[in-house]
């Protein structure tokens, strides 16, 4: 059950939370749709960063995208989440889906694109009717502009990578692909895509409306506006919304964790670790970075005093090793290689190399992906071993801590349908 | 000016399995992890190296899965 609470800065979020809003009530609270635009350059002094993760400009995306001679364009709303810990994206488009749809419907008109695709996990059910239905309410005001549609690709972890869901586009295959030379052109057809997350859209649906300047009046000088957060703790999931650089104390809090971590996971499954001491560090990456940490898609985990940093990571590593496409060999065959030696560290036994062992194997393994699957886990993994380094050396020397067979902290999906490797 | 020119050697990931040829066929570029992947020197070197750039060729012809390429590095030297 996932649950919002009231914040000061509320800007993509709803105030309600009990259905999507109407076109009507949409247009009752933010303005009419039907001379919505913006410019190439409102979008670059707005100096918005996509909210996927990576934090790329996106007007640097759209620029490179209008300097190639294209006879159709794409624009591709990235809605799939896979990560298990946030729950953004559906929150955002179960309550306040024509802000998305009016972000993509400006950034179509700016590339002279065609099409909208929205792109929602196919296990997202509710999420995928409240788009239709949004969509259709749209159709009844014969606006000029692109058409929508929804796309429901397989919710796999890497499924949302963007290569990958282009090539789902394409082939019906949610397959990361190698692409060596960057930027790499993501291509429908012959068509060029700008794909960008769902959250990403909702703030240039506000952006054309009011502004660069407004948008750049919360948050830090290099991510400006807002990060709608999910944060796990508690045994609770919550989305709140909060400027960039918000104390992480002050977000916790707001969120009704009251209990000081021992350590939190920022980013998601494939982010970093972060010591429970450094609560009033800023949640934007220009503060997180000293710490080795990054916001990635927004996602805060507070793991309490009482758990085993060890067991949360074995059982994270053993998920994302799953999760693994297994097309590329250091992938497939690492990280199931690094979750058995997490799995060792959690009991204790036989574990004593285990940990040399992941740290050699971190080192070999980065960076030999076509994705950055392999290079998140990595990150997740290196920077556990800083945070819970006591624990990993007492878990090592087979002394496991009392709450080693009791860790359930971080929510991990059933995978039903994970079948070990096999040779072809 | 002169033209400084290097190569190396770049992997397809999704293409490779692990047959382990290139290790073979170029052991001074190539190496293999523990489940067979190749693992492949990072650093660029001289064109002029007319051995180095023979064992480069022949492992990427020798690649089953065309996995190989030889990736020229053209840099400017003042």
């Amino acid at each position: 059950m996932i649950v919002t609470i009231e914040l000061t800065t509320r800007r993509v979020l709803a105030n309600h939370l009990d259905h999507p809003k109407s076109l009507s009530e949409h247009e009752a609270d933010f303005g009419p749709i039907n001379r919505l635009s913006i410019t190439i350059d409102v979008l670059r002094d707005s100096g918005i960063t996509g909210r996927g993760g990576a934090a790329f400009p996106t007007a640097k995306k759209v620029e490179f995208l209008l300097q190639q001679r294209r006879a159709t364009r794409y624009v591709v709303v990235n809605a799939m989440e896979g990560e298990p810990a946030a729950h953004k994206d559906r929150m955002l488009l179960a309550t306040n889906p024509h802000l998305v749809l009016d972000g993509a419907m400006v950034l179509a008109n700016l590339l002279n694109a065609d099409s909208v695709i929205v792109c929602i996990a196919r296990e997202h059910v509710k999420t995928i009717t409240q788009v239709k239905a949004a969509i259709a309410q749209r159709g009844s005001k014969r606006l000029q502009g692109p058409s929508f549609e929804v796309q429901s690709p397989p919710g796999r972890y890497v499924a949302g990578e963007e290569s990958a869901l282009v090539h789902w586009l394409n082939s019906n295959e949610t397959l990361p692909q190698y692409r060596p030379t960057r930027p790499s052109i993501l291509q429908i057809g012959r068509g060029g895509v700008l794909l960008d997350n769902a959250e990403t859209h909702a703030n240039i649906g506000l952006i054309a409306r009011h502004g660069a300047e407004w948008f750049r009046s919360v948050g830090t000088t290099t991510r400006p506006g807002t990060t709608v957060t999910s944060v796990t703790g508690n045994g609770k999931a919550l989305v709140v919304e909060v400027p960039y650089g918000t104390p992480i104390r002050s977000i916790l809090s707001s969120a009704g964790i009251n209990y000081e971590p021992r350590a939190l996971l920022l980013g998601g499954f494939g982010g970093t670790w972060l010591d429970g001491k450094h609560l009033d560090v800023g949640f934007d990456d220009d503060s997180l970075r000293p710490f080795g940490a990054g916001t990635g898609a927004g996602v805060i985990m507070a793991l309490p005093h009482e758990s085993c940093g060890v067991a949360e990571c074995a059982r994270i590593v053993d998920y994302m090793a799953k999760e693994s496409a297994r097309q590329c060999g250091p992938c497939a065959f690492g990280l199931p290689a690094m979750a058995e030696d997490l799995k060792a560290l959690v009991s204790g036994r036989n574990a004593t190399q285990s940990l040399s062992r992941l740290e050699s194997r971190s080192d070999v393994i980065e960076g030999r992906g076509a994705c950055r699957h392999p290079d998140g886990v990595i990150r997740f993994v290196r920077t556990a071993l800083n945070v819970f380094a006591e624990d990993f050396n007492h878990h090592a020397a087979g002394q496991p801590c009392q709450f080693a067979q009791s860790a359930r902290v971080s929510y991990i999906p059933h995978q039903s349908d994970v079948k070990d490797l096999e040779w072809e | 000016m002169r033209r400084n020119v290097t190569f190396r050697i770049v992997v397809d990931p999704i293409r490779c399995d692990g047959f382990g040829h290139c290790a073979e066929l170029a052991p001074e570029l190539v190496t293999l992890d523990e489940w067979g992947y190749p693992i492949l020197q990072a650093e660029a070197f001289p064109q002029s190296d007319r051995e180095l750039r023979r064992s480069a060729q022949l492992a990427v012809r020798g690649c089953p899965r065309q996995a190989l390429t030889v990736q020229k590095i053209i840099a400017a030297q003042s």
